[in-house]
Parts: structure tokens; C-alpha cells; sequence
């Protein structure tokens, strides 16, 4: 077809490569940032020039209101006289309900044991979520929810150790079952540990705390309250929510009908009533169910609904990264002899997790918002501390738009954090496209 | 490809590596593969050629139970393929494959992904196991790109990759799955250099791939596939210079063709 004769004004050899130039000035540098981001065009111009003017108006009122602010009165008369007329925050209903904002209606000779909890969350949650940290320190991990139950509600430490106990005894069932069968196992676990909690534990601490009491004054649920109590809620309910919304994304991928349609069932029932619906449920209801006479505290049918709730989306959010991975993957992973538990372990999860996390973060951050809603329900939490006690004192009558603004920065605070940090997982796991 | 005339120490055994008898498989109402007679001899390359849809790939994906087959037997290093799960798995850690697309796991580092499945299925302590994929990855000669993730080689370094992974679990078998058609034409001689490479050690190998040169080069036996049957197999000597069938003559016309 091709045409053999030689044009010598078509044949071309390139014998040098074109060196690379620096792009010309209007390319780089301050002027042209303005000039492609601010004043592209006379429409451009002209809302570069309103929002200015929009962001100038709207700093005139807040800044004067925070930086003018009172914090130091008795009362919000007190504020008023102060301000004279000007414009100003009476901030000095936070640095004086600061307690009450913050531990609720805890005993105040206890605070430090709140205290000491919350760093050892941290500590706690340092391995978890730095990989390059020391490995070992995840022994604290394992260890810190019952240090922390000791710390918060008091009473004696032999019921935190042999809550341990009843985990590492589950976990002892586990081993010796899971060549068997790795499923069965993890069920035969948790049903020895519930076993020992609920015959074992109370017996066995009963006895050891008559002989040796190690003892913190014992608070009962109802003192814990304001912030705290949001962050209790939170932190529990988003720990326990990831591994149960795994166990259903996979349970809801299952071949076995049964473990599929329990999933399913669950997902869908929970996805379908508003959280409101379960906390009411668990403040109310839930006592008719169970037997006459079990006391079973307020905070703990709470973390267990708050949980369930959560688990729901969270399943959803990683049924959708379970999803997003090529079946190539699973095939690769079978092919070199991988069991379902190894496979799923090592080669889906890892990367199924991976691609949830925006929608993980989001449940995770909706669930610590939503805490809130406990205040529904007759709990002090920081809104009901507001709602209140703090805002129907005489003191502090009226004071709305201070606490408020306290309340939404203590949750932007931390709400900002885990958005942060899971920006920065994400980089940290990005190795490359698939 | 200069190795052509070591092709002689290429030897057959007696000994059945794979036994398919009258096997079928459906997809629904679709009859995929129909009545499968197939001994594959160890030792043996078999390269299996045909039109998209044949079943070929289905018919490999079989043998490590990728696909479920609903009739007939399929039996592996004297193993019954059934649903018995600890089958298997025995057969799935003898059979190495290597898949059109790769399918690293992205995840991981190279070497991760070579010593994965040793640690995990075969217990091999961790040292051990980076000892041989180190030996495997020099072997198709990537040992540079150790610590990187499969994110940042080539198509063709993933795919050697690939077959270095599968042969970090020492298997008897190894099965491609067309593993040059997703490459670049610069990058296919590499794989199937290493391709080549493993013949000529004596592995038994089932190949679908339409490299003809590889078939007429490697294979002893080139197999023709065509709406779920063998249609016809021969040495590649006969068989590409004197095809017995309609259906081959054309197949091998069209792509012989250009």
C-alpha cells in the first residue's frame, strides 16, 4: 500500500532532544495567581469585590462580639454592666460552668481520674492510629477500656480484671477451636467470654475485693455528664461500631443464606429507624424486655444502640469499598491457596477499608455529633447541661449564643482533628494506582 | 527469543499431571465447555488457542476451581477436584496462575506480594521466604524493584511479578491466562523470555495466549478450542502447517493472516 518513493522533503531524522525552557513569567508568580484566581474576567472582578466586601461585614459584627468579650462576671447582669451598652460576649459563663460543662455533675474531688482517662485514651490511641509507633504500646491498648471503666465509674479494680480475665478466657476458647473453623471459633469466643462476665465476674471480684480491696469511690452513671459524656459515647461507640459493621459487609457478601439474610435484616432495620427511635428504646423500653430486677446501666444501653447504629452505615460504607476492588483480586488471593479468613484478612479488607475511609470518617464524625441527642433523653450531656441546669439559672438567663458557640468549637475541634487525620491516612496509604 | 535449539532438553514424562474427563460447565443455561477430555503429562507445555468466547479460559480456571464445573472429574497430582474445601485448597497451592491483567495486590511491596502466601499457607518463617522470592525476582530479573509497590512498575515487570510470586509457592503446575494481552508490544517479549525460561526447567505448563510464535517455539502440544470443545490438537509443527479442521483453518488463517 505504502507509497516507496523517497520525498526528501517529507523524510525527517530528529538528532537532538529540545532542551526544557522555564514557562514564561506570566506563568508563574503572584500577579498571575491573582490574576487566573481573582480577576479572571470583569464577572470575576466583580464577585472577588463582593465577597470582600461580604467577608468585611460579617468580621465587623463577630469580631468586636469575641474580642470584647467578658470573662470574668458573676452573672449576666453583671456582663451588661460591664459591657456598658457595647458590643461584646459574656463569655464568663463558660470559665464559670467550665466544670459543669465538661464532667456534668461528677464529683469534683474526682475530676482527675476523668483526667487521667482521657490521656490514657490518647495513649491509648496513639498505636492505632500511627503505625510507625512501637507495636508493644498496643498492650495498653488491649488493656485501657477496662483501666478507663475503673477509672470513670469507680468501685472496685477486681471487676475490671476479671472482665479481662472472661476476654483472654474467650480468647483462649478461640485458639484451641480456630483450625477448625475460624468462624465458629470467633462465635465460640465471644459466647465463652459473655459466659464468664455474666456467672464468673461478679462472683470472683465479690470474693477477691473482700479480701484485697482495690477500690476507687464508686459514681454512678447519671453523675457522668457534659462533655464527657459525649466523648464516652463517641469514642466507645465508634471503636465497637468498626469490627461489628466489618462482620456484617462480610456477613452480607456470605454464600450461607442464613448469615447473609441476618445481615441483611439488621442493616436494613436499623438503616430504616431514626436513632432517636433506639434511644428512646434503650432509656425506656428496653427494661420491659429484660428480666425483672437486672439493673443495666443507662450509659451502657446507650453505647450498645449508638453502636448498632452506627455499625449499620458502616457496613453499608464498606460494602461499597468491598465492591469497588476487581475481582481479580479474590481470584489472586484464592489462587495462591488463601482461605477465606486469610484472603479477606490480608488482601480484601486492607484494601477495602482503604477506599471507605472518606465515608467511614464521615459516619464516625456523624456518630460524635449525635451524641448529642442523648440530651433527648434525659441525659446531661453538654447540650442538656446548657438546655439545663446552666441556661434556667438566674445567674445565667439568656446566655445562648456564648454557650452554644462553646459547645459547636469543642465539637468542631475534634470533628476537625478526625477529618485531618484520615486526610493524612489517606496519603499515607496511597501507594500508587491499582 | 534466541533459544531454540536448546528446545531438545524439554522432556516429557509418563506421569499424568492433570486428568479432565468428560467435564461440562454452564453458565445458567449456558453450555460453556462441553464433554472436556484433556491429560496433561508432566512435564508438558500446552498452549491453548481459539476464539474469544471458546471457553479456553474457562476451561484452565477449572482446573485451580476459579470456575465450578457441574459434571465430569478433574483431577490434579492425583487429587479429585471437588467441593470439598480442603481439596481445594491443596490443589490451589500446587497450581500457580498468572492472570491476563496481573492482579498484584497493590497494597503490598513486590516482595510482600511474593512472600504472602508462602508465610500464610505454606508456614514458612518469614526470612526463609524472603530468601526465595528474592531468588525468584532475580530470576525474572526485577530484583531492584524489591520494595516498590506494584503502583510503580511497568505492565510487563508486574506481569514477571506475577509468575515470580506464583513460583515463590513452589508449584507442579503453572497456568497463564493469557498473560501477554494486556501489554504493550515492547513489554510481551520480556514475560514470555520468562515465560520461555520456566519451560525449559521442565515446569508443566498450561498456557491460553495468543503469541503463536511462543506456541510454535515452547508447546508441545497447541490445542484448539472452539464453542466450549476441543476442536483439535497436535504438535505445533502439524498443526500450523497442516490444521485438519474447517474451524482451525480459518481460526489460523484470520490471525496468521496480517
Amino acid at each position: 500500500m505504502s507509497d516507496t518513493q523517497t520525498n526528501s522533503s517529507v523524510a525527517f531524522v530528529q538528532t537532538e532532544q529540545i532542551p526544557a525552557s522555564p514557562p514564561p513569567a506570566s506563568e508563574v508568580g503572584i500577579i498571575n495567581w491573582l490574576r487566573s484566581n481573582l480577576f479572571y474576567s470583569i464577572p470575576s472582578s466583580v464577585m472577588t469585590l463582593l465577597a470582600i466586601a461580604f467577608i468585611y461585614w460579617l468580621s465587623s459584627i463577630i469580631l468586636p462580639w469575641v474580642f470584647n468579650g467578658v470573662w470574668d462576671a458573676s452573672s449576666i447582669r453583671d456582663c451588661r454592666d460591664q459591657l456598658q451598652g457595647a458590643t461584646g460576649g459574656c463569655f464568663a459563663v463558660i470559665s464559670e460552668r467550665w466544670p459543669q460543662l465538661i464532667f456534668g455533675n461528677y464529683p469534683a474531688d474526682e475530676y482527675w481520674r476523668a483526667v487521667l482517662a482521657l490521656i490514657g485514651l490518647f495513649v491509648a490511641l496513639a498505636p492505632v492510629l500511627f503505625f510507625n509507633l512501637p507495636r508493644k504500646m498496643l498492650w495498653f491498648t488491649g488493656l485501657f477500656p477496662f483501666i478507663a471503666y475503673w477509672l470513670i465509674w469507680g468501685g472496685s479494680l477486681w471487676v475490671s480484671i476479671f472482665a479481662l480475665v472472661g476476654v483472654v478466657a474467650g480468647f483462649f476458647v478461640f485458639r484451641a477451636l480456630s483450625e477448625r473453623s475460624f468462624f465458629g471459633a470467633i462465635v465460640a469466643g465471644l459466647f465463652a467470654t459473655l459466659l464468664f462476665w455474666i456467672f464468673l465476674t461478679p462472683t470472683l471480684a465479690n470474693a477477691l475485693s473482700a479480701v484485697i480491696p482495690l477500690t476507687l469511690v464508686s459514681v454512678e452513671s447519671r453523675f457522668i455528664g457534659g462533655f464527657m459524656i459525649n466523648f464516652i459515647l463517641g469514642t466507645s461507640g465508634i471503636a465497637l461500631s468498626l469490627p461489628l459493621g466489618i462482620a456484617l459487609a462480610l456477613g452480607r457478601q456470605s454464600n450461607l443464606p442464613i448469615i447473609k439474610g441476618i445481615c441483611v435484616v439488621f442493616i436494613e432495620f436499623i438503616r430504616g429507624v431514626p436513632l432517636i427511635t433506639l434511644l428512646f428504646v434503650a432509656s425506656v423500653m428496653l427494661a420491659y424486655f429484660l428480666p425483672p430486677g437486672t439493673t443495666f446501666d443507662l450509659v451502657l444501653r446507650v453505647i450498645i444502640m449508638v453502636t448498632l447504629f452506627a455499625a449499620a452505615y458502616i457496613a453499608e460504607a464498606i460494602r461499597g469499598g468491598l465492591a469497588a476492588l476487581s475481582r481479580g483480586q479474590y481470584e489472586a488471593a484464592d489462587s495462591l491457596g488463601l482461605d477465606y479468613w486469610q484472603s479477606m484478612r490480608l488482601i480484601i479488607l486492607p484494601q477495602a477499608l482503604k477506599i471507605s475511609i472518606p465515608s467511614i470518617v464521615n459516619i464516625a464524625i456523624g456518630l460524635f455529633k449525635d451524641t448529642t441527642l442523648v440530651s433527648i433523653i434525659s441525659m446531661f450531656d453538654v447540650l442538656g447541661m446548657i438546655q439545663g441546669p446552666i441556661l434556667s439559672s438566674t445567674e445565667w438567663f439568656g446566655v445562648y449564643w456564648e454557650l452554644l458557640a462553646f459547645a459547636g468549637l469543642l465539637f468542631f475541634v475534634f470533628c476537625y482533628g478526625i477529618s485531618q487525620y484520615s486526610q493524612w491516612l489517606e496519603r499515607q496509604l496511597n501507594t500508587g494506582h491499582r | 527469543m534466541a533459544m531454540t535449539d536448546q528446545a531438545p532438553t524439554m522432556t516429557v514424562s509418563d506421569e499424568v499431571a492433570i486428568e479432565i474427563q468428560k467435564m461440562n460447565k454452564w453458565y445458567g443455561q449456558f453450555h460453556v465447555l462441553r464433554d472436556i477430555d484433556l491429560t496433561v503429562y508432566r512435564g508438558e507445555r500446552i498452549v491453548i488457542c481459539g476464539p474469544s468466547g471458546s471457553g479456553k479460559s474457562t476451561l484452565i480456571r477449572c482446573i485451580n476451581a476459579l470456575e465450578e464445573h457441574q459434571a465430569g472429574s478433574i483431577e490434579v497430582d492425583g487429587t479429585l477436584l471437588s467441593s470439598d474445601l480442603k481439596n481445594i485448597d491443596k490443589i490451589r497451592s500446587e497450581v500457580g496462575m498468572c492472570f491476563q491483567h496481573f492482579n498484584l495486590f497493590p497494597h503490598l511491596t513486590i516482595l510482600e506480594n511474593c512472600t504472602l502466601a508462602p508465610i500464610w499457607v505454606r508456614k514458612t518463617p518469614k526470612k526463609e521466604a524472603e530468601e526465595t522470592a528474592m531468588h525468584f525476582l532475580e530470576k525474572v530479573k526485577i530484583p531492584d524493584q524489591a520494595n516498590k509497590y506494584p503502583g510503580q512498575l511497568s505492565g510487563g515487570q508486574q506481569q514477571r511479578v506475577a509468575i515470580a510470586r506464583s513460583l515463590c509457592m513452589r508449584p507442579r503446575i503453572m497456568l497463564f491466562d493469557e498473560p501477554t494481552s494486556a501489554l504493550d508490544p515492547e513489554m510481551i517479549k520480556e514475560v514470555l523470555d520468562t515465560m520461555i525460561e520456566l519451560a525449559e526447567e521442565g515446569m508443566t505448563m498450561l498456557c491460553v495466549t495468543h503469541e503463536m510464535g511462543f506456541a510454535r517455539q515452547v508447546a508441545n502440544r497447541v490445542i484448539f478450542m472452539d464453542a466450549g470443545q476441543i476442536v483439535e490438537q497436535n504438535e505445533p509443527e502439524e498443526f500450523f502447517s497442516n490444521p485438519k479442521s474447517d474451524r482451525t483453518k480459518l481460526f489460523l488463517s484470520q490471525i496468521l493472516g496480517h
